[in-house]
């Protein structure tokens, strides 16, 4: 076994690490978990000092 | 600053801090691209003095745009955005405040030792060593800073514009202290500690991941946060942005060899750059694609919203840097693109189209808020969206101009005569990019008005916060 069996092992892994998250990030059991996820940047709704989210649209 | 508008929770004074100065180095930054742009069209401008000649005015405007506006932009919004998706206050403030009086420190030995001509030589890398020390004291505290922040949290999942903040702020930690060791012999005069071909490498392995981690992927930080903020919907798909992220940060460290088509780097080094920078596209484009489609069922806001706009069409000018980026780096097309205008003008699509844009969008949201204000209430939208118009303009006659003077120059520099002489000589494609440089100069000075118009509506904003916020305290 030589460095280069060593550098192909790499890909590989690298290959089957990819297809791991993109397993565990489509996964149906996790769908509503990373849904809720998503919703982070709203659920800070700290009114202080001003109301930062409420009525943009105008 | 006032105090009146501290929040209870949050350090916003360093946010706020950050966000002025961003829009002030913009200014700064982007007056002498014009400057630069108008000594190459009328090189009289250079005025025979060393320290305002076009060489060393080009390091100090490519360091005040990426490192004074573009890094104050990012150590303002990842702030903020670190400690709303997290819940709670940074973890230092002290160290906070350091980093911002450390970086504007560094700005500043900058802005005096480049015109000097005290410079490492190194693209994007030019300051000596001393300086050098100084960044990586200041990063480091900001490394501790935001990943402090995140070990803190309160809430248990970790949102993915941090992700890409934290990413960008490892891989330019080991980029930037890797590419300059260095052997210093003087207080201003240091030697690399890398030659060659392997030096050729490490520069361009600092200098392509200075664009995949400090101007992209710390930027996406950004949209990843105020996309769905000012469009007021979630991004359009969570899990999608966990695949981009990873495949953008494992991918955009292997693409660095495009800079070095057809010279002493091995052949396969080459190619290996050439194939990454082909893959790159598919992360890329898929979190172009996230960014953009948060907006399905929102488009009407477009008509109505500014700053949605600006943040909008960055993302279309991310997706067309990110498709002309591996086109030019498909050897076939590099031997054309390299050392011409187009390099110039893709720089610029994603200079100004991308990271400018997307932080002035970012800007409008936050800035109000860092005044007591509701997002996005700034002082005028209408001179936002004059501002808008400008930048949008000013950008498209910059990289069109760049495009046309590109192609020209690569055909003049490659064509022969039936006995194998040259066609034309070198000053000829010089003589021949004149009108080019001219449209680039108008660009330049569009994009710059909007951004003093920027200026003027953030002076104003404050203005009326502080008269606000004394008439509260009277009442
Ligand atoms: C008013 C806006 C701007 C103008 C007029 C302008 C103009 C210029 C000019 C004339 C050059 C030298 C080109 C050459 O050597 O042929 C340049 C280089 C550069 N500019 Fe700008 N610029 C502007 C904004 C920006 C911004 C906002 C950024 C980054 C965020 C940026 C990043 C760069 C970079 C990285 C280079 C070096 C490109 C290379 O070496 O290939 N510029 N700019
Ligand atoms: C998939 C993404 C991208 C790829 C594959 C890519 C590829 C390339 C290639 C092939 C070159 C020309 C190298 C040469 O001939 O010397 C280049 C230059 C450059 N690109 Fe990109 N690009 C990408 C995205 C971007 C973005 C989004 C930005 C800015 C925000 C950017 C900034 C630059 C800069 C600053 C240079 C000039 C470097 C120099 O010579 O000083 N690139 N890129």
């Amino acid at each position: 076994m030589d460095i280069n069996d060593v550098r192909g092992l790499g890909s590989v892994f690298a290959l089957i690490a990819f297809i791991g998250i993109i397993w565990w990030a489509y996964g149906s059991s996790r769908k509503q978990r990373f849904k809720d996820d998503g919703d982070i940047p709203f659920r800070d709704n700290t009114e202080m000092p001003a109301d930062d989210d409420k009525d943009r649209s105008k | 600053m006032s105090t009146a508008f501290d929040h209870p929770e949050y350090n916003y004074k360093v946010v706020r801090q950050f966000a002025i100065m961003t829009v002030v180095w913009g200014v700064v930054g982007m007056a002498v691209g014009v400057l630069i742009a108008a000594q190459l069209a009328w090189p009289q401008l250079n005025f025979d003095t060393p320290w305002f000649s076009f060489g060393r005015l080009r390091p100090l405007h490519t360091n005040a745009v990426i490192f004074a506006f573009g890094g104050c932009a990012l150590f303002a919004t990842s702030y903020y955005i670190v400690q709303r998706t997290c819940r709670t206050r940074l973890f230092s403030d002290t160290l906070a405040s350091f980093t911002f009086w450390g970086w504007q420190a560094v700005i500043v030995s900058a802005a005096i030792t480049l015109p000097m001509g005290l410079t490492s030589t190194k693209e994007y890398a030019e300051l000596e060593w001393p300086i050098d020390i100084l960044v990586t004291l200041v990063w480091v505290a900001y490394v501790v800073n935001f990943l402090g922040t995140l070990a803190i949290r309160k809430e248990s999942h970790i949102y993915v514009a941090n992700w890409f903040f934290a990413a960008f702020m490892i891989m330019i930690a080991i980029l930037y202290v890797g590419n300059n060791l260095a052997v210093p012999v003087s207080l201003t005069k240091s030697y690399s500690v890398w030659a060659g071909t392997v030096d050729a490498m490490i520069q361009w392995w600092w200098g392509h991941n200075a664009v995949g981690f400090f101007l992209t992927a710390g930027f996406l930080g950004i949209m990843y946060y105020f996309v769905p903020k000012q469009a007021g919907r979630p991004v359009y798909s969570y899990r999608l942005s966990i695949v981009h992220f990873w495949a953008l940060i494992s991918i955009y460290v292997w693409a660095g060899a495009h800079h070095l088509h057809y010279s002493a780097l091995p052949d396969w080094a080459q190619t290996s750059g050439m194939v990454m920078s082909l893959i790159l596209l598919a992360p890329s484009w898929g979190g172009m694609i996230n960014g953009m489609m948060t907006l399905s069922g929102a488009w009407h806001k477009l008509r109505t919203d500014p700053i949605l706009r600006f943040l909008v069409v960055s993302l279309s000018f991310y997706g067309m840097s990110t498709f002309e980026g591996p086109m030019m780096s498909i050897k076939t097309v590099n031997a054309l693109s390299h050392n011409t205008d187009w390099t110039i003008g893709h720089v610029h699509s994603g200079a100004l189209g991308w990271v400018a844009m997307v932080s002035i969008g970012a800007l409008y949201h936050l800035i109000p808020i860092m005044f007591g204000r509701k997002a996005g209430q700034m002082y005028s939208i209408g001179l936002i969206n004059v501002h808008f118009w400008l930048a949008t303009i000013g950008t498209v006659l910059y990289i069109a101009a760049m495009w046309v003077n590109g192609i020209m120059q690569g055909l003049m520099w490659r064509a022969v005569n039936e006995d194998g002489s040259l066609t034309y000589s070198f000053v000829e494609s010089v003589e021949a990019s004149h009108g080019g440089y001219v449209v680039r100069v108008l660009g330049g000075a569009f994009f710059l008005t909007g951004m003093l118009i920027m200026l003027f509506n953030v002076y104003m904003t404050t203005r009326d916060a502080k008269k606000e916020a004394a008439v509260a305290a009277h009442a």
